[in-house]
């Protein structure tokens, strides 16, 4: 009998015996890894359009190599291309601003609360719009901030000038911000919250009795308690900076204009998937794969050289 | 200074530090100010929605858009959408791609989660290291279209389910979940004689009911809600789940006639819009006590073990 004793050393069984002995287990994991490998890996491979010039009809293999000249748009400086890395460029540092610290700032703030039935509905309350869809955001905002929305109804009534929200161009990097802080910041508490509970209660009893203020608790036991899952979400969060929202961005493109709307990403679709220019596009993505992984990389070596763990230890 | 320290003495038994000063009043008093704001930030919109959806005509058009208290309650805006029309359609598509989707993701996470569980599993480490690698980078939106058109899945209904069936996080939770059952239940199972099958549909899975219960939500919750994929791989506008429904008549504004809708008694714009809202927002409000019963827990295992 082929058995999966613990005692007995694998080394023992030849890999055919033991291919053989877990062929269930095999059968088990094939439907879920050919998955993962059809729609992440094999794409990955499709990246070699980005050195091709792609016809549709001639399909990846058919169409002719043309070397690097799909990159010419990010090495010559396309203007469209630039407008695109700078539109999300800026979006990225007001995300690293304004987004990342606001469930930091919530957290605390739950974390402070003395009764737990308050914290318990306000938690319920503040996770609930991390469910809703994109369009369902964007369509919310739309109803409250619009031009026939709720916060214009209530200024015009009350005879006072009516603000432009919604599909005003110079407000619309401020417009995706704040909707991304209404939809994410109560469930990004989680992980905050998480990592206050694990702080050591001693800590704040020998601060108190040396007299140390609830500001200074917060400061010398609370963030220092907070550090490391900062670092490791700051980081994953440099691994995205070139991702800053596309379906969100996308649904909004029309009433603003590409001026202050395209990003990389929509980039990428609009001139690929609409445009037909499939190897640029494809390029742009790449470049943008790459240097998101490079940044996620980097960022977590600094993290290992100021003696935090980051993502991966190794 | 004495109501400090009564207050203090009967929330003792919660997680309560001796020796730490309450707060004073005035911060007490700012702080729940805060937190209020938050959550009627939050909520308002959605009573907003919910209100508008049923309000009368007059109404509407008296506030000028939208109503937070309906002076009465009419459904006409709903029995216009469930005539038969555009939004019945998309409905119908939303719920194939989330009942069916969400069963198969089910399926394939956890046999894969399971298989990778095992200790001693042949392939076990290999496979883990195609799911885990799959995480860090995303292949990038113009080569996935390509594929799915090659696989020859354009324009169909499956392309909503089959790319994103497998979530490589979803996977490493389970697995998480899986690895902390006691070693010696499927053990004793073996001893009887059960196979892997037997083992993973009668001992593993009756016990795991908590978290496949939450990563059938959050798949579900996914399916639900995806719209990308549909924006991406659907032109065929009769294949539309409802979310691009949503888009083109709710936010693009596009006019939504009798021809789409499949009837005759129009109810206004408005109303139309925000009952068309509300029917997306409204499975997740259904499912989203027990989603947060759980979901918590679930987050928590898999940051922490993956």
């Amino acid at each position: 009998m082929l058995q999966r004793a613990s005692k007995r050393p694998q080394q023992q069984l030849s890999l055919w015996r033991r291919l053989l002995r877990d062929r269930v287990l095999l059968l088990f994991a094939l439907p879920g890894t050919a998955l993962i490998i059809a729609f992440h890996y094999v794409p990955l491979l499709g990246n070699v359009i980005a050195f091709k010039d792609y016809q549709p009809f001639l399909g990846i293999t058919g169409s002719d190599w043309s070397g690097w000249e799909n990159f010419s748009v990010i090495f010559n400086g396309d203007p469209a291309f630039l407008r695109a890395l700078k539109n999300t460029l800026i979006l990225t540092s007001l995300q690293s601003i304004f987004v990342f610290p606001a469930p930091i700032l919530l957290a605390l703030l739950l974390n402070s609360l003395f009764s737990e039935r308050i914290k318990r509905i306000a938690q319920s309350i503040l996770y609930l719009p991390h469910f809703m869809s994109w369009v369902i955001v964007v369509a919310l905002f739309q109803q409250m901030l619009g031009g026939s929305g709720l916060l214009n109804n209530y200024l015009r009534s009350h005879d006072l000038a009516t603000l432009n929200i919604i599909g005003n161009s110079e407000l619309f990097h401020v417009l995706l911000t704040s909707q991304i802080i209404w939809k994410d910041t109560g469930w990004a508490t989680i992980l905050f919250l998480a990592a206050l509970s694990q702080i050591d209660s001693q800590l704040y009893e020998a601060a108190s009795v040396d007299g140390a203020t609830r500001m200074r608790q917060l400061w010398h036991v609370t963030l220092p308690g907070l550090r490391g899952i900062i670092i490791l979400l700051f980081i994953l969060r440099l691994g995205d900076s070139l991702t800053v929202g596309f379906e969100q961005i996308i649904l909004q493109q029309q009433a603003v204009g590409r001026d202050v709307s395209e990003v990389l990403d929509t980039y990428v679709y609009n001139n690929g998937v609409l445009g037909g220019a499939w190897g640029i596009a494809a390029a742009v993505g790449l470049v943008k794969g790459i240097v998101g992984v490079i940044l996620v990389l980097t960022a977590n070596k600094v993290a290992h050289i100021f003696g935090e763990q980051g993502v991966y230890s190794r | 200074m004495t109501q400090t320290i009564v207050s203090r003495r009967v929330a003792a038994p919660r997680k309560i530090v001796q020796g730490v000063p309450m707060p004073s009043w005035p911060m007490r008093a700012f702080k729940g100010f805060v937190l209020l704001v938050f959550c009627a930030v939050v909520i308002v919109p959605f009573v907003g929605v919910i209100s508008t959806s049923v309000a009368p005509n007059k109404q509407i058009n008296e506030s000028g858009g939208l109503v937070l208290l309906p002076r009465s309650v009419s459904f006409a805006a709903y029995e216009s959408l469930f005539a038969g029309g555009v939004v019945t359609r998309a409905l119908f598509v939303s719920i194939f791609v989330t009942v069916v989707g969400t069963l198969l993701s089910l399926t394939v996470s956890c046999l894969l989660a399971y298989a990778l569980s095992r200790p001693g599993f042949v392939a076990g480490r290999l496979i883990l290291l195609v799911v885990l690698f799959s995480m860090l980078f995303s292949p990038g939106i113009i080569p996935l279209y390509l594929t799915v058109k090659g696989v020859g899945l354009l324009d169909s209904i499956w392309a909503l389910i089959v790319p994103t069936m497998v979530s490589a996080f979803n996977v490493v939770v389970l697995r998480a979940f899986f690895m902390n059952l006691p070693n010696e239940i499927t053990e004793s199972a073996r001893i009887d004689g059960a196979g892997e099958l037997k083992t993973f549909t009668y001992i593993v899975l009756p016990l795991s009911k908590a978290v496949l219960s939450v990563i059938g939500l959050f798949y579900a919750v996914a399916y639900w809600n995806a719209f990308f994929s549909a924006l991406l791989y659907l032109n065929d506008s009769k294949l539309w789940p409802l979310q691009l429904v949503l888009r083109t008549y709710v936010i693009n504004d596009a006019q939504l006639g009798s021809a789409e809708l499949g009837t005759e008694r129009l109810p206004p714009q408005a109303s139309i819009q925000m009952a068309i809202l509300v029917i997306s927002i409204v499975p997740i409000l259904l499912v989203y006590p027990f989603l947060q019963r759980h979901f918590a827990k679930g987050v928590l295992t898999g940051a922490v073990k993956g």
